[in-house]
């Protein structure tokens, strides 16, 4: 048993070497299809970033009046707590929103006089909130509008809202991620189809030329186990190579545009593939290993019947 | 030792006859030639034995076992017991006359020690020992027939079956060819050989089968090429 494994790696090995040619054939094509698995992998993961950048910049942001009681404000705070849709509520009072102002004016004179003559805060509270989806930002809309037509008109608490202004910005960009995530899907699933099936016909033509040994193996009374182990081995090898060719073609690709997906996407896809190496690295791997198993076996299965 | 009985083979109609109704025996340490036109049967007789084909009808038998009843996984087994050789060698091409000669053994899991010990002694038996690590591409045609004969006789098999291993031979090469075939079975292997060739049929002097047409027309024990 453990003779016949050891004569099955080395046939494996052996054939391998000594039919270079279509090793090499059989690695390129693979090296093509797992490129292309590797970088539907990163595509879909920076489309998934920026959809997710975009979303998390989406807010609503209701204004108070200036002369609105903190105590008041609290109390709508709580009420909109307590919708389903509402992931977060940001409170920032006069007093922040004062601060802030200072902060990011301070060396602008203009302003800062203007703000001294003044004299008093002009500054509104408000409160920035978040939905758990897009899509539920008007419901959360619509029940803030319900409320400011219940105020009282002299004394109102709500001063302005400001997500009608944005709505069809945003609903644009989701509907366009959205859309170009699933172009690039349908896509890249018809390139892998593609070249899977060209891997798939390259290792059967490579095990087509050895048609004629897989029969003289069976005169000489080998089992099919012992003929089949090596093309198995060698079809393992395809993809272990491959995957390792791949990755290496990516890496200069991803540091060169690592910045600039930092930029774009607000996602840094140099630092998601140095952090998620070995994930990515057993998924191409992994893919290319079974990848050429089932080519051989599939191949070789067609000479061994009697 | 090899029972032929009542065995017919008919592909696809009856029209198309490639052996009618043999039936013969050969007895352990034989040595039968089986001779005949192209398309006489001979190559075909030859696959039942191995069970590369089936008999449509009749059966085979090596020893009390009945060929075509052997389960598919047990096949292996049973072809280690008959050594083959053909007209086109069909040696392994990627690999070198040594190593065509130890896989025999290593798909019969022979010991490495095994193998170092008796693929030099097949080799010296059919006289190639200096061309052991040759590729079959750097080898003659008698060369490597030779080497095929060598693998054939490696694992010690009852039986040789050499379908005509001298059809591709210059005359040199085919009487190297067939002495080394005599003196297989002079150590005791059977020998079912068939082929076209007159002068190896007078000169082995040995028991002839003729065939023609699927049918066996003559069966002579020591006899000559007269078709």
């Amino acid at each position: 048993m453990l003779t016949s494994f050891k004569r099955v790696m080395k046939a494996g090995f052996v054939g391998f070497w000594r039919n270079a040619f279509v090793s090499i054939s059989a690695i390129f094509v693979m090296v093509v299809t797992l490129f292309v698995v590797g970088s539907v992998m990163m595509v879909d993961k920076l489309l998934g970033a920026a959809l997710e950048n975009v979303q998390s910049q989406v807010d609503i942001n209701v204004y108070m009046a200036v002369e609105a009681e903190e105590s008041d404000i609290m109390q709508l705070k709580t009420i909109l707590q307590a919708l389903p849709e509402v992931r977060e509520i940001v409170y920032t009072s006069r007093e922040d929103a004062l601060q802030s102002f200072t902060e990011r004016y301070r060396g602008d004179e203009t302003i800062m006089r203007g703000l001294e003559e003044i004299g008093e805060n002009p500054l509104r509270a408000s409160l920035s909130i978040r939905a758990f989806q897009t899509g539920q930002y008007q419901g959360i809309d619509s029940f803030l509008r319900e409320q400011r037509a219940t105020e009282d008109l002299q004394n109102p608490l709500i001063d302005e809202l400001n997500f009608p202004r944005n709505q069809e910005a945003i609903d644009r960009l989701t509907a366009i991620i959205g859309a170009v995530e699933n172009f690039s899907f349908v896509a890249m699933i018809v390139l892998v189809i593609a070249s899977v099936l060209i891997t798939f016909n390259t290792i059967r033509l490579a095990i087509y030329t050895t048609r004629d040994e897989i029969s003289v193996m069976r005169l000489v009374g080998a089992s099919n186990s012992f003929i089949r182990g090596p093309f198995m081995l060698q079809g393992i090898m395809y993809g272990v190579v491959a995957g390792v060719i791949a990755l290496a073609m990516m890496y200069p690709i991803i540091v060169s545009i690592g910045p600039q997906t930092e930029m774009f996407f607000g996602f840094n896809l140099y630092n998601y593939f140095v952090n998620d190496f070995v994930n990515i690295f057993l998924i191409l791997v992994g893919s290319g290993v079974a990848l050429g198993l089932v080519s051989s076996v599939s191949a070789v299965a067609r000479y061994l019947k009697v | 030792m090899i029972y032929f009985d009542k065995v017919s083979k008919h592909y696809n109609n009856r029209n198309s006859i490639a052996i009618e109704d043999v039936t013969f025996q050969v007895a352990p340490r034989e040595f039968v030639s089986i001779v005949g036109h192209s398309g006489a049967g001979k190559t075909t007789l030859l696959k039942m034995l191995i069970a590369e084909d089936r008999p449509t009808a009749g059966q085979v038998f090596f020893e009390s076992l009945d060929v075509h009843q052997i389960p598919r996984t047990k096949l292996p087994k049973y072809r280690r017991k008959i050594g083959t050789v053909f007209q086109d060698f069909k040696l392994l091409s990627h690999k070198t006359a040594f190593e065509n000669i130890a896989f025999a053994m290593e798909a019969n899991g022979r010991s490495d020690e095994e193998i170092e010990e008796n693929v030099p002694q097949a080799l010296a038996l059919v006289d190639l020992e200096p061309k052991a690590w040759n590729f079959p591409w750097e080898l003659s045609g008698g060369e490597k027939q030779r080497v095929a004969i060598a693998r054939a006789i490696v694992n010690q098999p009852d039986i040789i079956i050499a379908d005509e291993p001298t059809g591709n031979l210059d005359p040199i090469a085919t009487y190297e060819v067939v002495q080394i075939l005599k003196k297989i079975n002079d150590l005791g292997t059977t020998v079912i050989m068939t082929t076209h060739n007159k002068g190896v049929i007078d000169e082995l002097g040995r028991r002839v089968i003729t065939m023609d047409e699927g049918r066996i027309v003559r069966d002579d024990v020591e006899g000559t090429y007269s078709l």
